[in-house]
């Protein structure tokens, strides 16, 4: 975003969401298609359907969106000064990845203004694999002067299907980068809307109580036989969509349903070692047969 | 003659697997060459996280003429015969064949085909595509729409071949690369196409642009600058070769700087602060040789000459390293709040093997038999058992399941720290040593009786489940675990009973898991197996393996101190002139009493003891007696465990033996006499057997 057309308050520097709004303009005008966060609890910005789904079948497709994460394990009560049960990410999928992935990334970074001459910027080998969603790609966590900013991957399987075209995948954790950008050693002190005085609006002041209450919900009151039977409803539910035929997407979403309550059942400390094992299976049976059935329909390119 | 110049130019390579791909791709490539019949000078590989380039001089310009003549059938054959052959050698007319003459066969056909050797850049062309086509990185991917196979995608190729400034271009494609003579340099300080036209020129492109090729060179740099740079400060940089070769591999124009922590971390123990500067950010630590501790300083190697000096990357850096020594210490300060003891209680969830149980049962056999071990190295069965009863409890913590390399090492922070007697807590990290040939070895009473403990619990358990290392294949390291056993037991001289351990730990496990457990369970090829592995151990000290096999064919096979101490005695006198002397007479006696007694057939034996009376030299005589005293001494040496006396209770045997075998004929007419001096020679044997099977011998 050209800097003279933003008004101070929205500069990446001071406010957590001109960084996001930098980051939206930045892919839009690339040429992604801006969505909207999707409208379910996931654990990461992958699990939306415009990810996972969208990165199956020959048919191109770029997009980009925020998402929020959650990640009931991760709570620590608003305590922690940079670890939290629901943060954002900031998602990019490029299919088929274009040969100029990494400059487009670095592009993105001078834009919310990391700038190239004086931070040191490094791709480090991070291997990305998602039992439950049968997907795996290889890639790097990007540092920035030493700090973990993002993850890059070139998706291989999703779904338990071979990615053609392979997608890339970006995925920004917005929080860091933000404290980074602002300087900030306290992911609560980071100013939000980029007002000051009065008008300042903290992250603490929008999230600060919800991380007591949720953590408390996680790993004190969420009802574990209730969780236990809405895991097994979800898992019944999207099977028998799937076996109805013509419903992919929906059945997708019984399968992120699944995911979420055995994250959460496993913040609650209720599955054993073993269990464990066996929820991630059950979730990666969905999971799977959701990719085959998604290719079958025509945005996943069956007519193609 | 000229050179070839190969860049592969990528997205960064992960730095674990980039000297293993230099190497690969300088074997794969000068392999094909040679293979084509371009045999080349010499060659180098390099590699940097964006390139992996390869220099090959003095390949010949074209592939040598190949020759070939195939006989045919003779003039005048069935036609069918004469077709085949034409077919065979892809000839059309039977004109093309010549006909050569021999002696006996007369007439026949040959074809003799000649294949120009192609010109080595189209040779190259065929080779380089099939080479990265099929490279064998240990993990590779594909990218965009293309189907070629990369570690990270490919973007470029150089391949240059000639010589100085006339090489060309060798033109192949591959995936949707196609190959030229430009590549880049840093990505972000020279970011700019730039055109090669040979690796003289190429390398010093490079360096001009910000890129050392040489992974060597790289690290030679960093070492350097980081040791200038600590000294300039009064410290001395922690070495680390590994985080440096990692380090050497994120980078291609190393720059080094100083960042410092707060100062308040010190409180956590060194070897914390260190594994997570260096595992999380790569850093290398800093030693204060004025405290003699760890300083509150790091050493970071950024990829960049930035701009304002480095101070924002020093100030990130530093942010990020004060967060994870706050997370540290944060473990730190948890786990000091819960006792070792409850710690242990987790255990019970910990599952050590599904079919040898939890944790927490291991922990119960490991403080028996640790009781056991004690009372052998005079420890306190007590405290040994408490020992054991702690030493896994480190598992558990926060801070082992951060950096799990940290276990053992925080078990004895922990138990210092909670008020333990300090043979306690030495035992908590030293009793997974050693982990290896060159790893240090247990030497305080409690903790040899838990590393041995913990070690033989582990053997005997997989041994009864059948789960024995067979091959490469030894997922459990119960080759390093006996290695363990036998470097602690020799060098503390432990005398342990491993019939009577292996019984009765056999009996605990029983108790525990089920009556019959480990029924199938062979003591003896537990113990072939410790022999085994003694063998690799004493050979790797230049100790031949027939000399223990000479020891160990007469000896208990338990105990490893006797073995060991027969073997040195054994190794140290066949080195000596009677030794080897003494040997050859050996073999002489042994040869002629197992010839004598087959030529005698079945049944036959010279076994029994010399009748002096049938005597007619003095050099019998004299041997007979030498025989006797030899035997008294060795036997009274061996009493007392004094394996050299015994061997140089031999020695003088020599010189008797000897001067029999010049002056006596030992078969002689009279079949009394004959037999008699057979049971001499047997004698000699018999004596030299009682301290080593001579026979085993080699040379």
């Amino acid at each position: 975003m050209p800097t003279q057309s933003v008004p101070a308050s929205l500069v990446p520097e001071r406010s957590f969401q001109g960084l996001i709004l930098a980051l939206q303009h930045y892919w839009a005008a690339y040429g992604c298609a801006l969505l909207q966060p999707y409208d379910m609890e996931v654990g990461a910005g992958t699990f939306h359907p415009a990810t996972i789904l969208r990165s199956l079948g020959p048919k191109p497709w770029n997009a980009a969106y925020v998402q929020p994460s959650r990640r009931p394990k991760d709570g620590r009560y608003g305590n922690n000064p940079n670890r939290l049960q629901h943060y954002y990410q900031f998602q990019v999928i490029l299919k088929p990845s274009p040969k100029d992935f990494q400059e487009l990334y670095l592009k993105s970074l001078y834009a919310i203004g990391i700038d190239p001459e004086n931070h040191d910027i490094r791709f480090v080998e991070d291997d990305w694999e998602s039992p439950t969603l049968g997907a795996w790609g290889l890639g790097w966590e990007v540092w920035c002067d030493g700090m973990e900013v993002s993850q890059f991957t070139y998706f291989q399987q999703v779904c338990g299907q071979d990615c053609a075209p392979v997608t890339g995948e970006l995925t920004y954790g917005i929080e860091r980068l933000a404290m980074y950008v602002q300087g900030v050693d306290n992911i609560y002190d980071l100013n939000f809307n980029g007002g000051e005085g009065e008008a300042r609006v903290s992250y603490g002041d929008v999230f600060l109580q919800a991380e007591q209450e949720y953590s408390r919900y996680n790993f004190e009151y969420a009802d574990t036989e209730a969780l236990t039977r809405h895991f097994e409803d979800a898992e019944k539910e999207c099977q028998s969509l799937l076996d109805a035929g013509g419903m992919a997407q929906p059945a997708y979403d019984q399968c992120i349903k699944a995911s979420h309550i055995f994250n959460l059942l496993d913040a609650r400390g209720v599955i054993s070692v073993t269990e464990r094992q066996s929820y991630i299976l059950r979730v990666r049976n969905l999971s799977t047969q959701c990719g085959e059935a998604w290719i079958k329909t025509e945005a996943g390119g069956a007519d193609a | 003659m000229p050179d070839l110049l190969l860049e592969l130019f990528n997205e960064e390579i992960p730095a674990r697997m980039q000297a293993r791909a230099a190497d690969d791709l300088k074997k794969l490539v000068t392999d094909a060459l040679v293979e084509a019949g371009l045999v080349y000078e010499s060659a180098g590989a390099f590699v940097t996280p964006r390139r992996l380039t390869l220099s090959v001089t003095g390949i010949p310009a074209t592939q040598p003429d190949v020759r070939e003549e195939r006989k045919g059938p003779r003039v005048g054959a069935p036609e069918k015969a004469v077709e085949g052959f034409l077919r065979g050698c892809g000839l059309t007319s039977i004109d093309d064949a010549t006909i050569q003459t021999d002696p006996k066969k007369g007439d026949f056909y040959v074809a003799i085909t000649e294949k120009k050797g192609a010109a080595a850049d189209k040779v190259i062309a065929e080779i380089i595509p099939a080479i990265i086509g099929k490279f064998p990185w240990p993990k590779s991917m594909k990218w965009g729409r293309g189907n070629l196979r990369w570690v990270r995608p490919l973007h470029s190729v150089l391949c240059l071949l000639g010589e100085g400034e006339d090489a060309q271009v060798v033109k192949f494609e591959i995936g949707d690369v196609t190959s030229g003579n430009t590549t880049k340099c840093h990505r972000f300080m020279a970011p700019d196409e730039f055109t090669v036209t040979g690796f003289e020129d190429y390398e010093a492109k490079l360096a001009k642009a910000h890129v050392i090729l040489d992974a060597q060179h790289r690290r030679d740099t960093i070492a350097h600058d980081a040791k200038q740079l600590a000294f300039a400060k009064g410290l001395e940089l922690v070495e680390d070769k590994g985080l440096l070769a990692e380090v050497a591999g994120l980078v291609e124009w190393p720059v080094v700087m100083m960042g410092n922590f707060d100062e308040d971390f010190l409180e956590v123990p060194p070897e914390v602060l260190t594994i997570a500067m260096k595992s999380h950010q790569k850093c290398f630590s800093l030693h204060d040789p004025k405290t003699g501790k760890l300083a509150n300083a790091f050493i970071l190697v950024s990829n960049l000459v930035a701009k304002d000096g480095g101070k924002k990357i020093v100030a990130g850096n530093e942010r990020v390293i004060n967060a994870r020594l706050s997370d540290a210490r944060f473990f730190w300060q948890l786990d000091l709040k819960t006792r070792l003891e409850d710690q242990a209680k987790k255990l019970e969830k910990i599952i050590f093997h599904e079919k040898l149980g939890s944790q927490s049962e291991r922990i119960d056999r490991l403080q028996s038999l640790a009781g056991k071990i004690a009372a052998i190295v005079d420890a306190d069965p007590e405290q040994a058992k408490r020992a054991a009863s702690l030493c896994k409890a480190d598992l558990v913590t926060e801070m082992v399941g951060e950096f799990p390399d940290l276990q053992g090492l925080m078990g004895r922070y922990y138990a210092s720290a909670q008020g333990e007697d300090g043979a306690i807590a030495q035992a908590c990290e030293m009793h997974y040593k050693p982990q290896g040939p060159s790893d240090e070895v247990p030497t305080q009473a409690i903790s040899i009786a838990v590393a041995l403990a913990d070690k033989l619990d582990t053997l005997i358990g997989f041994w009864a489940i059948n789960e024995k290392p067979t091959g490469s294949k030894d997922p459990f390291a119960l080759r390093r675990a006996a290695l363990g056993v036998i470097r602690i037991i020799l060098e503390n001289n432990v005398r342990l009973d491993f019939a009577d351990v292996l019984q009765s730990h056999l009996k605990l496990y029983q108790d525990q898991r089920a009556p019959g457990f480990g029924k199938e369970f062979e003591p003896a090829t537990l113990q072939s197996f410790f022999t085994d592995r003694l063998k690799v151990h004493l050979r790797d000290r230049g100790i031949n393996h027939d000399l223990i096999d000479a020891v160990l064919s007469n000896s208990d096979h338990d105990d490893l101190v006797m073995i060991v101490k027969r073997v040195n005695a054994l190794n140290d006198f066949i080195k000596t002139e009677d030794g080897t002397n003494l040997l050859a007479g050996y073999k002489r006696a042994v040869n002629i009493v197992t010839i004598e007694e087959k030529k005698d057939g079945p049944g036959i034996e010279y076994s029994g003891e010399v009748d002096e009376s049938f005597f007619e030299h003095d050099e019998e005589k004299n041997l007979s007696a030498e025989l006797k005293t030899a035997k008294a001494a060795a036997a009274t040496a061996l009493k007392i465990e004094d394996f050299s006396a015994a061997m140089a209770a031999m020695a003088p045997l020599r010189g008797p033996v000897d001067a029999f075998f010049d002056a006596v004929i030992v078969n002689a007419d009279d079949p009394i006499i004959r037999r008699n001096r057979l049971c001499m020679l047997n004698q000699i044997r018999k004596t030299l057997g009682q301290v080593a099977d001579f026979s085993k011998i080699e040379g």
